[in-house]
């Protein structure tokens, strides 16, 4: 992009936008258009904006996101199926200086880990969870899970869910946000860059709400699994626009922060 | 002129970036990369507003903007 052959003077340009250092350059094993990797990002660059990443812990979960810890340069633990929280407290409990997240799909955090998330988020202990919606079992093949649309097939629903076989999806983040000791529950969607640029405080929030100490941090992200919705990755967006956020709708739920007015 | 820069390993074909672009920069370019995927190439006005990069899940994307009046 030189203009050496023109009249008019060559400008300079700044870098604005590049791979920050808490996130490793390995290439992931995620399919193409997931969201996991935006999801991933917007960790990294919440913690490497803090400048806590050398005192992160990462409590890794089981699913697609069972990886986790090869892409982070934090130092990590990687938990039983379900148990991301449960490990995390120990984790705080042990090291109170460390920052200590979990990320966790919605198999993991809302289906076999829900004792072990609710209990750790009453508790009121000072971890981060990052949980990510995608309305599947990602890593096992596209399995209905607690999160799944009524009506969504998969290879256990196959003529759709239906409630009054399996019930509802649940909305994870409403029943967070009931809990006193969560400081910060909010849902935000990873469809579009304005939801995406949303999400990206919504995270940082969740890491100032344990870093302050005030309790438990939550933010759920809803991202698209395109594999096993049988959808290219585009297609795949506009249905978390447009089927989606009418059923989990975006917002903060709870921001204790802000209600002690140190927002 | 901004401009990015496709980190053509790291690229996944997914073609997100090609969704968010608003000047419409982004293109298949047909050739693929060791992973097997097609990768997306630049051409056209970038106004350097990132937003391909936002999108990104690969962080594949970096961009550069220009700074008026300085000199290169």
């Amino acid at each position: 992009m030189t203009s050496a052959k023109k009249s008019v003077p060559p400008r300079a340009e700044k870098l604005v936008f590049d791979v920050n250092p808490v996130l490793n350059e390995r290439p992931t094993h995620y399919c193409p258009g997931c969201h996991h990797g935006i999801a991933h990002r917007l960790v990294s660059e919440a913690l490497h904006e803090l400048g806590v990443a050398d005192r992160t812990i990462l409590v890794a979960s089981v699913g697609c996101a069972a990886f986790t810890y090869d892409y982070f340069n934090v130092d990590s633990v990687e938990a039983p199926h379900g148990r991301a929280c449960a490990v995390a407290t120990g984790v705080r409990r042990a090291r109170p200086g460390a920052v200590v997240f979990t990320y966790q799909g919605d198999g993991d955090m809302a289906a076999i880990g829900t004792a072990e998330s609710l209990h750790a988020a009453n508790r009121g202990e000072k971890i981060t969870a990052v949980f990510i919606n995608n309305t599947v079992y990602g890593m096992t093949g596209g399995q209905m899970a607690p999160t799944t649309l009524l009506g969504q097939k998969t290879t256990t629903s196959r003529r759709g869910r239906d409630f009054d076989n399996e019930g509802g999806p649940i909305r994870l983040t409403e029943i967070m946000a009931q809990l006193q000791g969560v400081a910060y529950a909010a849902r935000c969607a990873l469809d579009s860059v304005k939801h995406v640029k949303e999400a990206k405080k919504a995270v940082r929030r969740a890491f100032d709400a344990q870093i302050a100490g005030l309790g438990f941090g939550f933010v759920e992200l809803l991202s698209s699994c395109p594999t096993n919705w049988h959808m290219d990755p585009v297609a795949a967006n506009r249905h978390i626009a447009e089927e989606m956020i009418p059923v989990f709708p975006l917002g903060v739920f709870r921001d204790v922060m802000k209600e002690k007015g140190n927002a | 002129m901004s401009r990015i820069q496709i980190l053509e390993e790291r690229c996944k074909g997914c073609r997100l970036c090609v969704e968010a672009c608003p000047t419409g920069v982004l293109r298949p370019s047909g050739r693929f990369n060791h992973q097997g995927y097609e990768v997306m190439e630049a051409d056209g006005q970038c106004v350097g507003c990132a937003s391909c990069a936002v999108m990104c899940p690969d962080t594949a994307i970096r961009v550069f903007k220009s700074v008026k009046g300085a000199a290169a």
